[in-house]
């Protein structure tokens, strides 16, 4: 067993939880712990992601209960690359939060690895109540970090963000219930292979209690009929913060994926192929809405969490079809997707400390006083959102066009991506030429002392304090650059979730795993 | 026991999707509690209804009630009175904050205030 699987759980539970013992003590000491925490964490999760390239699924056994009667984690190719992604940008947000962000109000470090905590245990764990434990988790730390230092209207968006996943919570507990009671396992792979052996008459409540567990992942990655939580709780929320949140929507995208692929898939007897007729006119649908939205919306923060709901509608949509190389290139689009939105709060942030009036609001205000710098972040980061070569979006966006061609819906899915993808462009577009060009004279506090002298109160950015948009920007070239071996590690975790033989056999051993492979009509 | 079980959980499930769609916090809250306990109710009864059962497997007693329900409901309790203590604590805030206890933090007849 390698005990580094467990490390994405252990390292940000010890040092929040070491954290939280100082909370009195000095803010460095803080900062200081929290950087060398996420560091290591991102280390030790790119270390997982090449062993889990090269190597087989790995599983880690909780206090040694042979599966299924004991908690699992699971390292496949998918968790890992989840984990990768949380940790590095994690790590990012960390250091552009230690700017001020941290100083709002006390706990902020300590709030942050328990959200990595839940985040990282909901992509490695194996057992779906497990999965309602880090949910919760991920919920409540995530609570505190959206209200964190917040007043008024952090406070009204907060409000409404927790009672809706508290509400989910509760629907979670009632599919849990349901699946438990007919099949008597909570282990997912374990689930798998009862699913199979389940009699017809409980086949309608196993459907019921499959679409119970959808209607709450799809609150979580905010699906249309339950994602207007997100624009308010995203954009009055802070922006390292947000840009971490750009990874929570995509913990609902995983879970998705991972339980109706190996539990609900082609072979899942009773329930199978259960989402076929859900998730792609719901994510259809939620591209639209999120289009719509981009253009509605008066403020550049609120564009920004719409981005996020459009990359969500994006990638259910193609995955949306099932088949394994639409999820791959989907896979291909995640990182890039998750990077980009998260930069983009970063430079939204930015961009609304040196507008002396109007924020983030998309009115005329003094020109900033970084123009190039906070410019060519915004155009960069603007540019691979929309789709636009040279920059990852555009080879992620035609991946999926060519990839989902033949299948059911591709005309939707063509018709609607790409006209969200020129949409955007223009929604963004006229963000930046109103930020960028339509700008007031410079207002001369004193006059006496002659032009272009700014109120003190403006931040000037060094480069430290820019680097997490930068590097987050500077991902997208290296995407295309490595889009080959990236293409191709796509594929191989698009044919780990579709052929879930090897992650049931490397939880449940060889036997159990026969049992599945030949009522799926194996060799 | 079924149908007094069905029932408790149904109707307190009802009260409490009734009292979440009102429009302040503490009815709000209120639902919510009775929501965590329907589904506590129906994930003991998950472990099918016995009386009078151990939770242990021993070698004369071979008929047991099913111990991970229980389990599970353990959790699912802690957790959800957590969520519970931090909506009441939220709520508070917030009426502190925007001097209403309205869920849109809102007066009955204003217009909500200025988004970002």
């Amino acid at each position: 067993m390698n005990h580094l699987v467990a490390a994405p759980l252990l390292l940000p539970l010890l040092t929040g939880a070491w954290l939280v013992l100082g909370v009195d003590r000095p803010i460095a000491r803080h900062r200081a712990f929290s950087l060398a925490g996420c560091l290591a964490l991102t280390l030790i999760t790119g270390l997982l992601l090449f062993q889990s390239i090269t190597g087989p699924v790995q599983v880690y056994v909780l206090g040694n209960w042979s599966p299924p009667f004991g908690i699992v984690l699971v390292l496949d190719r998918l968790s890992a690359m989840m984990v990768f992604i949380t940790a590095l940008l994690g790590f990012l947000s960390l250091v552009y939060a230690v700017h001020g962000t941290d100083l709002e109000g006390k706990n902020f470090h300590a709030l942050f690895q328990f959200q990595l905590l839940g985040i990282n245990g909901a992509f490695l764990t194996g057992d779906i109540f497990n999965l309602f434990v880090f949910f919760e988790i991920m919920l409540l730390a995530s609570y505190g970090l959206v209200l964190h230092g917040g007043s008024g209207p952090r406070i009204r968006a907060g409000m409404h963000y927790a009672l809706l996943n508290l509400v989910g919570s509760s629907i979670f507990l009632v599919g849990v219930g349901i699946l438990y009671s007919l099949l008597g396992t909570l282990n997912m792979a374990d689930l798998a292979v009862r699913i199979i052996q389940a009699p017809e008459s409980s086949a309608a409540l196993i459907q019921a209690g499959g679409l119970i567990l959808f209607a709450v992942f799809a609150l979580k990655a905010a699906l249309l009929p339950v994602c207007f939580w997100l624009p308010a709780a995203y954009s009055f929320t802070s922006a390292p913060v947000a840009a971490l949140f750009a990874v929570m929507t995509k913990v609902g995208v995983y879970v998705i994926l991972r339980v109706f692929t190996l539990i609900f898939g082609d072979h899942g007897a009773a329930g199978a192929n259960l989402l076929a007729p859900w998730l792609q006119p719901a994510a259809l649908i939620t591209l639209a809405a999120g289009t719509a939205g981009l253009l509605a919306a008066q403020n550049l923060r609120r564009i920004t969490a719409f981005l996020v709901i459009v990359s969500v509608g994006t990638l259910l949509a193609v995955a949306g079809t099932l088949e394994q190389d639409a999820i791959a290139a989907a896979i291909v689009y995640l990182p890039h997707t998750t990077f980009m939105t998260g930069g983009m709060f970063l430079v939204t942030d930015m961009i609304a400390q040196q507008r002396p009036d109007a924020g983030a609001k998309l009115i005329p205000d003094q020109p900033v006083q970084q123009q190039t710098l906070l410019g060519l972040l915004f155009m960069g980061t603007a540019i691979a959102i929309a789709g636009l070569p040279p920059l990852s979006g555009f080879f992620a966006k035609v991946m999926m066009l060519i990839h989902v061609q033949y299948y059911s819906g591709s005309a939707w899915i063509w018709f609607l991506i790409l006209f969200a993808g020129f949409l955007g462009l223009i929604a963004l577009g006229r963000a930046g030429s109103i930020i960028f060009w339509k700008t007031l004279p410079v207002q001369n506090i004193n006059s006496a002392e002659g032009a272009g002298t700014r109120p003190s109160r403006l931040p000037v950015f060094g480069p430290i304090y820019v680097l997490p948009a930068a590097a987050l920007l500077g991902i997208s070239p290296l995407l295309v650059i490595f889009g080959q071996p990236m293409a191709r590690f796509a594929d191989t975790v698009a044919a780990q979730l579709v052929e879930p033989v090897l992650y049931i056999e490397a939880v449940l051993g060889l036997e159990r795993a026969a049992l599945f492979f030949a009522h799926t009509g194996g060799l | 026991m079924e149908i007094l079980v069905a029932a408790s959980v149904g109707v307190m499930v009802a009260c409490g999707v009734y009292l979440i769609l009102r429009a302040r916090t503490f009815p709000v809250v209120v639902g919510l509690t009775l929501i965590s306990f329907g589904v506590n109710i129906f994930l003991f009864a998950t472990g099918r209804l016995h009386t009078n059962l151990p939770a242990i497997i021993t070698s004369e007693q071979i008929r047991y009630a099913d111990p991970l329900p229980q389990a599970l409901v353990l959790t699912a309790i802690v957790i959800g009175f957590a969520m519970i203590a931090f909506v009441v604590v939220l709520a508070l805030r917030a009426s502190g904050e925007l001097h209403t206890d309205h869920v849109d933090g809102q007066p009955d007849d204003g217009r909500q205030k200025d988004g970002p």
